[in-house]
């Protein structure tokens, strides 16, 4: 499913009544089954681009075209689980196709086997991250909305889990948006980085990776890292 | 255990003040314990009780979802917070009695003017619990289940309800203590049975006895209903709730 994104501005009226820029120019493509990075400091608007791509914002200048049908999958930056649900419940709600196989390998890969009927005051914040995963996968998504799914997890488990990411996507051929402040996350999942500025946003550079996701090498990862430092956009 | 205790302080304090004021003021429990079964010998204890009951029941369930219905609009929708307003207003400053009266009066001394009076006492607080239950409504698990395209349907029954749910308990308590309160003043005002309408007679004829007879067989129904279906259902339904360990 291709993505075609043109947002010119976006801005926000406060309470006050004053009126701040979050975005300014922001374009991008991605194709089926690609993944874009975004990279940028706290605050410069990534969650609010987000929240216009998916739609939930309409009040914003330019045009962001997706397919009508495309199916979304998305982990929120927090988890936004119903708490009066349970966690198979949860992700029931959003994914009632899914069949009983699917669930409990998903279950089974995100290590949430034992939480299965836990309520979400009962998980951990990492737990209910991987809640909001599993979730999101659940749905076999088209498109796939990653707003720092990987925060607050131990490096063993985040790794774990970047590589189920990599899997969905490769497998299914899934678009991805994935917004992160980890390098190391972006080298290894994505296939374009997009760099943005402070706030108001904008793309400062686009980074494309060409070696594919699953043949990239220790050393393509350290070199890659090491063009990007020389680029110097990483601010982050 | 420390129920029991207490009720047992209750009979205690009121045998001895009956001792202390005469029996022709307040009659020993003995006394009411005689009328109220000779009530329920020839049945009209029971009678009563249920036609009470079925009026609390109708009238409850009348106003809860009308003011539910009402409350979740005027919480979504601005204009109809607007126009809704100053009616809720009104409403809610209008004395029972007033309300009752002319109920009466309009739709003259029928089983449906009673209902509908009491129906309106209690809606008003009803759409204000339920109006602000709806703007305390969480945007952000509304946007989750849009992302995700949970029907609508199945929004409302696992993303809306939930959060509603404890405002709903809130107004049905609350909304309960106003209708059994008022339930008897409609009676006595305008019916030709229930509990209400026995305390009048009883009030006229000075029958002590079967007034308090009637009033705490009343009141314990009340308690009985209170400790075995509201609670229960509540703690049913926050079942999820952390609890204080
Ligand atoms: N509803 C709103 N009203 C006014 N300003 C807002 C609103 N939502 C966000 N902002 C502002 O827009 C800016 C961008 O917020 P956003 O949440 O998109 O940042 P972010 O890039 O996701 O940051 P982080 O990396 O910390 O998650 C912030 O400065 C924020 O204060
Ligand atoms: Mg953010």
């Amino acid at each position: 499913m291709r993505l075609d994104v043109d947002i010119a501005r976006k801005t926000f009226i406060n309470a006050a009544g004053e009126r701040t820029d979050v975005l300014s120019g922001i374009n991008f493509v991605l194709a089926t089954g690609e993944v874009g990075v975004f990279i940028g400091p706290s605050g410069c608007g990534k969650s609010t681009m987000l929240r216009i791509l998916t739609g939930l914002d309409h009040d914003f200048q330019g045009q962001v075209s997706r397919p009508a049908d495309a199916r979304i999958g998305m982990v929120f930056q927090e988890p936004r689980l119903l708490p009066w649900r349970s966690v198979e419940d949860n992700v029931r709600l959003a994914a009632p196709q899914a069949g009983a196989a699917r669930l409990s390998q998903l279950f089974a890969a995100l290590e949430l086997n034992g939480h299965r009927n836990h309520f979400p005051h009962e998980l951990s914040l990492g737990l209910a991250r991987r809640v909001a995963l599993a979730r999101a996968f659940a749905v076999e998504p088209d498109i796939l909305i990653l707003d720092e799914p990987l925060a607050s997890l131990d490096a063993t488990l985040a790794a774990n889990l970047r590589d189920q990411i990599a899997a969905l996507v490769d497998n299914r051929s899934v678009t991805t948006m994935l917004v992160t402040h980890d390098i190391d996350d972006a080298v290894r999942l994505g296939d374009r980085l997009f760099f943005l500025s402070p706030r108001p946003a904008q793309i400062l550079a686009t980074v494309p990776i060409l070696t594919p996701r699953a043949a990239r090498s220790e050393a393509d990862l350290n070199r890659i890292k090491a063009d990007l430092a020389r680029l110097n956009v990483v601010n982050v | 255990m420390l129920r029991l205790l207490s009720f047992v302080v209750f009979l205690a304090s009121w045998w001895i003040a009956s001792l202390v004021v005469g029996d022709a003021k307040l009659p020993a429990p003995p006394a009411v314990l005689a009328a109220a079964v000779a009530e329920a010998r020839s049945g009209a204890l029971f009678f009563n009780l249920g036609v009470t009951l079925a009026r609390v029941a109708l009238a409850f369930t009348l106003a809860m979802t009308l003011g539910a219905a009402i409350g979740y609009l005027m919480g979504r929708v601005r204009l109809a917070d607007r126009l809704g307003d100053p009616w809720l207003i009104l409403l809610l400053n209008l004395p029972a009695l007033v309300v009752i009266v002319l109920a009466y009066i309009w739709a003259g001394l029928t089983e449906a003017a009673a209902i509908a009076a009491i129906a309106i006492n209690k809606l008003p607080t009803a759409v204000v619990t339920l109006r602000e239950g709806t703007r305390a409504l969480d945007p952000a698990l509304e946007e989750m289940a849009a992302i995700f395209a949970v029907p609508r349907s199945r929004a409302f029954r696992h993303v809306i309800l939930p959060q509603l749910a404890p405002y709903i308990a809130a107004a049905a308590r609350s909304g309960l203590s106003l209708v059994w309160k008022i339930v008897l003043v409609a009676e006595l005002l305008g019916r030709p049975n229930g509990v209400g309408f026995e305390i009048g007679v009883a009030f006229q004829l000075f029958d002590i006895p079967l007034l308090l007879a009637y009033s705490l067989t009343f009141a314990a129904v009340v308690l009985v209903i209170e400790t075995v279906l509201v609670q229960p259902l509540e703690a049913r339904l926050f079942r999820w709730r952390p609890h204080a360990a």
